[in-house]
């Protein structure tokens, strides 16, 4: 049974296929010269990211009265920029980890870039609340750290400190585990890098790599501790969005105080989140020829997941007004009412045709099938959903109580400078993970193809 | 399928081991499950992805990591619990609207994260510590081969320590098991490249010691005693480029930064010579003597008039600062008084209606003009303090007045009552 053993199948079959995986991903990382489009891109979102940095230095340096938020709109772009980046973040998490627990093998095409879109947008989101403190350099207060100011401590029943604690985990969480499932691709590149010649490059990733060799006793803890960090990972993404929620939940004012907030607010992260997938894929897909990894199919399944979820949104609108109504509570009957028919109704008219009516298109398998059309739709959706935190944040505040308290609001142009700039900065790191990382994680993707189970003894027959 | 051996070890060191290469995961997982039969137990495999079925063919025993990473967990919720009830409940009590400063309900979102943090920590840290990761280098690197292991190709790697490995022997078992490809793999000849290279190792220890300096500052001026103040790092709006008043300013002779009144100035509404109004007191040419009436205006013009509104204003602040002593019916008799009488003093407030008897004596309060008991409420009397810094001085003539119907109703005469509303008496 020696040699021909080997020669049951066809020798070398299997190896070309991974090889092809491997080739394919790490090409968009070892091209010589990037892409063109990827270059006229890349200067877009650096000159978007330095409008953010121009705006926070004139925030950080005259204060947060250069932002169009006032005594009665108190929370607004600011706010809805946090949410709205959160949520983002969250389709990264559940692609990576809900959709690994799921076994459902379709994600390892997306799994990395999502996870990385994630990292992205946390900093995003992070940097909102963080300069709505006005000053930043103090944001430490907010840590439980010994102090010279005898015995002060944060206020632990404030919603505002679980946010601390469920954001600041979250980033971390989700850092360690993008990169822990980077770490066997960071090892292909430092091998790949090493038989180029490239030995600088070559160290930079040896050092990522941690000296990984792909042994099996190291995958078999590698294994567990990924499945565990997906564990910890899915209800922790359900835990992040549902404290973000309690912001506003556990307040007094009306059409915020409801108790529907944490699965609301879920869903529409998880539907905004896969659009702001689909938005970046698409394009990068198109770009570095990884149709053949990135397939329709997975295109398609993301659809259905945002009809889904735009459907839970649609019906969590509905409850809302059906409860302000039926509750029989009149400051939540007019806080509903102005929502749709005040002065921002042309935000919630937005907000319920992005997020309800769009995502309609994808009951139809050509509209699944047509990228562009995708694209497009996926754009309003992220818009749709801007729509929603802004309608949820800023129309409430803008008719409270008392119509003492009734204001209108207009953003400045620092607010939308900053707004920009954290499009800026998510997108410029995005191309720079597209140019420096592995996009697609090929081992995952080498271990769900027919060809992981090659020579093994259901392909050989009846060999033993 | 040539197998070729490689077996000069012309200018290297002493053999480490033997790596195998397989052409397909299935024929990795049959070649380990013989070596790990032909009881050899220092070796591993390589591959480019986990390969499914090798961990009992190898038999890998199940990680103890899951255990670890419960106890991170629980105990990052305890910490948490921990934390929450040391800031809250223990160092820094807070009554916020009379809430408990200790309720469970609340304190669960931060524990919760606190655990999921923990045990991210510990699943991450932990894979890593038992994985013997980072390491920086290994002999099987040495071969080009085995940088394929990363790409496309799977091996087996056997130790030369395992006690069971003979060259030869292992060699032809790994070649039997299906190898395409048999090298044997040395040490660097070089002593020195067996261990970690002095200059990470010396990378290391310096940025460890580099990275403690910020702490090892902190703690010295936790313990040490300066003249200086703290080092301000954001300044903030503490120092402004202005003068206060009690610091020197070298411009004047005197150095005071504070200039003081302007001679002969006086500042807005401090101007009081209306002896009347600000002192209670009539002037002539005779002198000066307390007056009966009322002042006649305001300072600023307005008509002084005795009306309701007067009273009940002098009623309102007859209550806040007066009747703590002398009582809300003015007899003297005041939480104060009462007080004092609990604790065994005998301490009485002025009576202020009790009225004179046949001789004149007593009723100190009703004989006293107007003017003395503006002059009363302004500077005190006896034990009573004065009260002009609480009271502006139309609401002491207001109190007055309050006053002056306080005693008129309560020694009223049943004459004095109305004919209309005689009947109305019980």
């Amino acid at each position: 049974m020696s040699t021909e053993a080997a020669v049951v199948h066809e020798p070398g079959k299997a190896r070309e296929a991974f090889r092809a995986i491997t080739r394919d991903v790490s090409s968009v990382a070892e091209a010589q010269k990037p892409h063109k489009l990827w270059l006229v891109a890349l200067a877009i979102a650096v000159t978007a990211f330095l409008i953010g940095v121009y705006s926070v230095y004139v925030l950080v340096t005259t204060g947060i009265g250069v932002w169009g938020n006032h005594n009665m709109v108190d929370w607004a772009w600011d706010i809805t920029n946090f949410v709205w980046w959160i949520g983002i973040g969250h389709a990264g998490t559940l692609i990576s980890a809900v959709l690994y627990l799921t076994r459902q093998t379709w994600r390892v095409s997306i799994n990395r870039a999502a996870e990385a879109m994630t990292i992205f947008a946390v900093m995003c989101a992070g940097l909102f609340p963080l300069l709505h403190t006005g000053r930043p350099w103090f944001a430490w207060w907010m840590l439980p750290l010994p102090n010279d100011m005898g015995s002060m401590w944060p206020q632990f029943r404030s919603p505002l400190m679980w946010d601390v604690f469920a954001v600041s985990t979250y980033l971390t969480v989700s850092i360690l585990f993008w990169y822990m499932g980077m770490v066997p691709d960071l090892a292909t590149f430092r091998d790949r890098c090493a038989m180029q010649g490239k030995k600088i490059r070559a160290i930079i990733y040896g050092v990522l790599s941690l000296g990984w060799r792909g042994s099996a006793r190291h995958w078999h803890r590698y294994e567990r501790a990924y499945l565990i960090l997906a564990g910890l990972s899915t209800p922790l993404v359900f835990s992040v969005h549902s404290v973000v929620s309690f912001d506003f939940a556990t307040s007094q004012l009306p059409g915020w105080h409801t108790t529907i907030f944490p699965p609301y607010f879920v869903a529409g992260a998880i539907f905004s989140g896969f659009a702001m997938v689909l938005t970046l894929l698409l394009p990068l897909r198109f770009l570095f020829n990884l149709q053949h990894i990135i397939k329709q199919e997975h295109i398609g399944a993301m659809c259905k997941i945002m009809l889904g979820t735009g459907m839970m949104v649609g019906i969590a609108y509905a409850t809302e007004f059906f409860i302000a109504w039926y509750s029989g509570n009149p400051f939540e009957l007019f806080a509903f009412r102005s929502r749709a028919f005040g002065p921002f109704w042309w935000a919630y008219f937005a907000m319920v045709s992005c997020n309800v009516l769009v995502p309609q298109f994808f009951w139809v398998k050509w509209v699944r099938n047509n990228n562009i059309l995708i694209w497009v739709l996926c754009i309003l959706i992220n818009v749709g959903m801007w729509f929603e935190r802004f309608v949820i944040i800023a129309t409430s505040l803008a008719r409270s109580f008392l119509p003492s308290a009734w204001a209108h609001y207009h953003p400045t142009r620092y607010d939308v400078g900053l707004f920009v700039g954290t499009i800026g900065m998510f997108v410029m790191f995005f191309l720079l993970f597209f140019r420096f990382l592995p996009v697609i994680a090929m081992s995952e993707v080498k271990g769900a193809s027919p060809e992981a189970h090659a020579g093994g003894p259901a392909t050989k027959g009846g060999h033993h | 399928m040539a197998t070729e051996i490689e077996t000069n070890g012309n200018g290297e060191g002493e053999l480490y081991g033997l790596l195998a290469e397989f052409d397909t995961p299935g024929e990795l997982v049959e070649a380990a499950r013989k070596v790990h039969d032909a009881g050899i137990t220092e070796f591993d495999c390589y591959s480019p992805f986990p390969v499914h079925g090798i961990d009992p063919a190898m038999g890998i025993k199940r990680t103890i990591l899951p255990l670890i990473i419960f106890g991170g967990g629980f105990s990052g919720a305890m910490g948490g619990l921990a934390l929450q009830w040391y800031c809250n409940a223990h160092a820094w009590t807070w009554n916020i609207s009379g809430k408990p400063t200790w309720s469970i309900p609340a304190n669960i979102p931060v524990a919760y994260e606190c655990a999921i943090l923990i045990a991210a920590l510990t699943s991450f840290l932990g894979m890593w510590i038992f994985n013997k990761l980072p390491q920086v280098w290994h002999p099987f690197f040495r071969r080009d081969r085995f940088a394929h292991v990363t790409d496309d190709a799977f091996f087996i790697g056997i130790e030369a320590r395992d006690r069971r490995f003979d060259q030869d022997k292992t060699t032809k078992l790994l070649q039997d098991a299906g190898a395409i490809n048999v090298e044997n793999v040395y040490l660097d000849p070089d002593p020195a490249k067996k261990q970690m290279p002095k200059w990470i190792t010396a990378f290391i220890v310096a940025s460890t010691a580099f990275a403690l300096v910020p702490f090892a500052i902190a703690a010295k001026a936790r313990n040490s005693k300066s003249t200086e103040p703290h080092i301000h790092i954001f300044p903030d709006m503490d120092y402004q480029p202005k003068y206060k008043s009690d610091q020197m300013m070298d411009v004047f002779a005197d150095e005071r930064a504070n200039r003081g009144e302007i001679q002969g100035t006086v500042a807005r509404g401090w101007l009081t010579t209306d002896d009347l109004f600000y002192r209670g007191l009539e002037t002539s040419e005779a002198g000066a003597k307390w007056t009966t009436a009322f002042p006649k205006t305001y300072p600023d013009g307005r008509p002084f008039v005795v009306d309701m509104d007067l009273l009940q204003r002098g009623r309102n602040r007859f209550e806040i600062y007066c009747t703590p002593c002398h009582g809300y019916d003015g007899r003297g008799n005041g939480m104060i008084p009462e007080r004092v009488k609990l604790t065994g003093g005998l301490w009485q407030a002025r009576n202020l209606i009790e009225a004179p008897d046949k001789d004149g004596k007593g009723g100190v309060a009703v004989q006293m003009p107007n003017g003395q008991l503006f002059n009363t409420i302004s500077n005190g009397y006896n034990t009573m303090m004065g009260y002009a810094a609480q009271i502006p001085h139309a609401d002491r003539w207001a109190i007055v007045a309050y006053v002056r119907a306080l005693q008129r109703a309560q020694n009223a005469a049943q004459t004095d009552i109305p004919a209309d509303q005689q009947g109305s008496l019980r």
